[in-house]
């Protein structure tokens, strides 16, 4: 081992650094977002009295989690541009591709949430005149939420981390910078231990805020 | 005129009836015990009056309007709005409390009202106070159901629908899951309510509450109504063999009362 560690040069890429960690949680929080309210509408469709809805649900759900991300980032990177001759930014395309992929587990996570809530809060709800709509988001989405929330975070964590294959279309994210960087100093070692670190300290911050979360949740039960 | 009525309702599980047409009017202000034993359709007779469960056959009217519109093969159907509509005016109260644990006593009372009669914040909040003070848990409103105990639970229930001011209250079996030091409390509010004079239609196996409280009792043995009256005439004179039956099951064991022990 003679390698000779050197972390110094970094400090000149800093803005380069910085501008890659942010495009990664701005891609991250979009695709969290976006995953979340689709995941929460298909599984609505899932547990729907409608037939036609729940196969609407189902069919989405095996589409895209069988489907790797990374052939789905392509297919919509290099396919849709043939198909339409539309060609959208690298954020646009990540940020679709990748809502889509993680909607589908959001939706299987929140409905394994939904189902395991006693019918009697349906019941209770559905008595005193709300509609479906009032039912599911404010009595049965919100606790089902809390109870899958250690699931949920594990999934966050995913879109993170999936986030860094939108590099691979040259969205400028963390991914992306570094390898700029290592590219032009010739020093991956350095560049890529230091992004590993920062992106592993970003989702650290995730879980913590998820615990805290599960914490203040926990005084109503 | 009757507040709340059924016609020949009849429901059936797959192929099991468990109503076989009953006829049930209950008047403003009344105070109706339903009895019966377990599997006589006295739940399913109180959810198909606001519709958790939907009659298979039969009409229920509220204050003289009837609820749906028969097509043309006969058969009742309803908007969800209509539905909604109903229980707005027909209250519940379950067995199981089913308070929504994720939300604090106050907001228990105060989403229904928000989000199904629009009230305001501030105005939710007023009626909600109002209701919990009247079942005596106004102190109780920041707290979450899950550290009531059952009977407190219970009563906050009872507010919520009472916060909807409702036309109608439905009892099913409300007392049954609580400790019995704690059934008291419960039918105390529900005999407060019925001095009041609120519209009630309760299923109950206290039979002391009912006789004390009860306008009418109903008896209903396998999904027909087989006897109804006074509580003088169903619980002290009953004529039908059924519904001796179920009251010798209700008093195998009772305390002495002080006159026949001295």
């Amino acid at each position: 081992m003679t390698y000779k560690w050197d972390f110094s040069f970094l400090w000149n890429y800093r803005h380069v650094l910085a501008e890659g960690l942010l495009n990664t949680v701005y891609l991250s929080l979009t695709v969290l977002a976006c995953g979340l309210v689709l995941g929460a509408v298909l599984a609505a469709a899932r547990i729907s009295r409608f037939a036609t809805l729940r196969a609407v649900g189902s069919v989405y759900v095996e589409l895209f989690r069988n489907v790797p991300a990374l052939v789905l980032l392509f297919w919509f990177f290099y396919t849709i541009p043939v198909l339409t001759g539309i060609q959208n930014g690298r954020f646009l395309t990540a940020a679709v591709a990748f809502s889509l992929y993680s909607g589908a587990y959001f939706c299987e996570i929140l409905r394994g949430g939904i189902q395991s809530i006693d019918r009697g809060q349906w019941e209770a709800s559905i008595a005193l005149g709300m509609t479906f709509r009032t039912v599911f988001g404010s009595i049965i989405l919100p606790q089902a939420i809390r109870r899958t929330l250690p699931a949920l975070t594990n999934e966050a964590i995913e879109v993170f981390k999936i986030s860094a294959v939108a590099a691979t279309i040259a969205y400028p994210d963390a991914l992306y910078q570094a390898k700029l960087i290592s590219d032009t100093e010739y020093r991956p070692v350095e560049v890529y231990t230091v992004i590993a670190v920062l992106l592993t300290a970003i989702i650290l911050v995730l879980s913590g805020l998820s615990y805290a979360l599960e914490y203040k949740f926990s005084k109503s039960n | 005129m009757s507040m709340i009525a059924a016609r020949n309702i009849h429901k059936s599980f797959q192929s099991q009836d468990v109503l076989k047409g009953v006829d049930l009017d209950i008047g403003k202000g009344e105070t109706v015990v339903l009895l019966g034993a377990s599997g006589s359709g006295k739940s399913t007779l109180l959810r198909c009056l606001n519709f958790l469960e939907m009659p298979t056959s039969g009409e229920v009217c509220l204050d003289g309007k009837r609820v749906g519109t028969p097509d043309a093969g006969g058969r009742m159907r309803y908007s969800e709005t209509e539905l909604c509509q109903l229980r707005q005016r027909v209250g519940m109260v379950f067995q199981q409390f089913n308070l929504f644990p994720h939300l604090t006593v106050e907001w228990n009372v105060m989403i229904a009202q928000r989000k199904v009669l629009g009230r305001s914040e501030a105005q939710a909040r007023e009626r909600a106070r109002y209701y919990l003070e009247k079942v005596g848990l106004a102190e109780k409103i920041n707290e979450y159901p899950a550290r009531l105990s059952g009977g407190q639970q219970q009563r906050v229930a009872i507010a919520r629908s009472l916060a909807m001011e409702p036309d109608v209250m439905l009892f099913d079996e409300a007392t049954s899951a609580l400790d019995p030091e704690l059934v008291g409390e419960v039918l105390q509010t529900m005999k407060n309510l019925s001095g009041e004079g609120m519209t009630m239609l309760i299923v109950t196996h206290e039979l002391g509450f009912a006789y004390n409280v009860a306008h009418r009792i109903v008896f209903l043995h396998e999904g027909t109504i087989i006897e109804e009256g006074t509580p003088d005439e169903i619980l002290v004179h009953p004529k039908s063999e059924r519904t001796k039956a179920f009251l010798r099951g209700h008093t195998v064991f009772r305390l002495p009362q002080p006159e026949e022990t001295a």
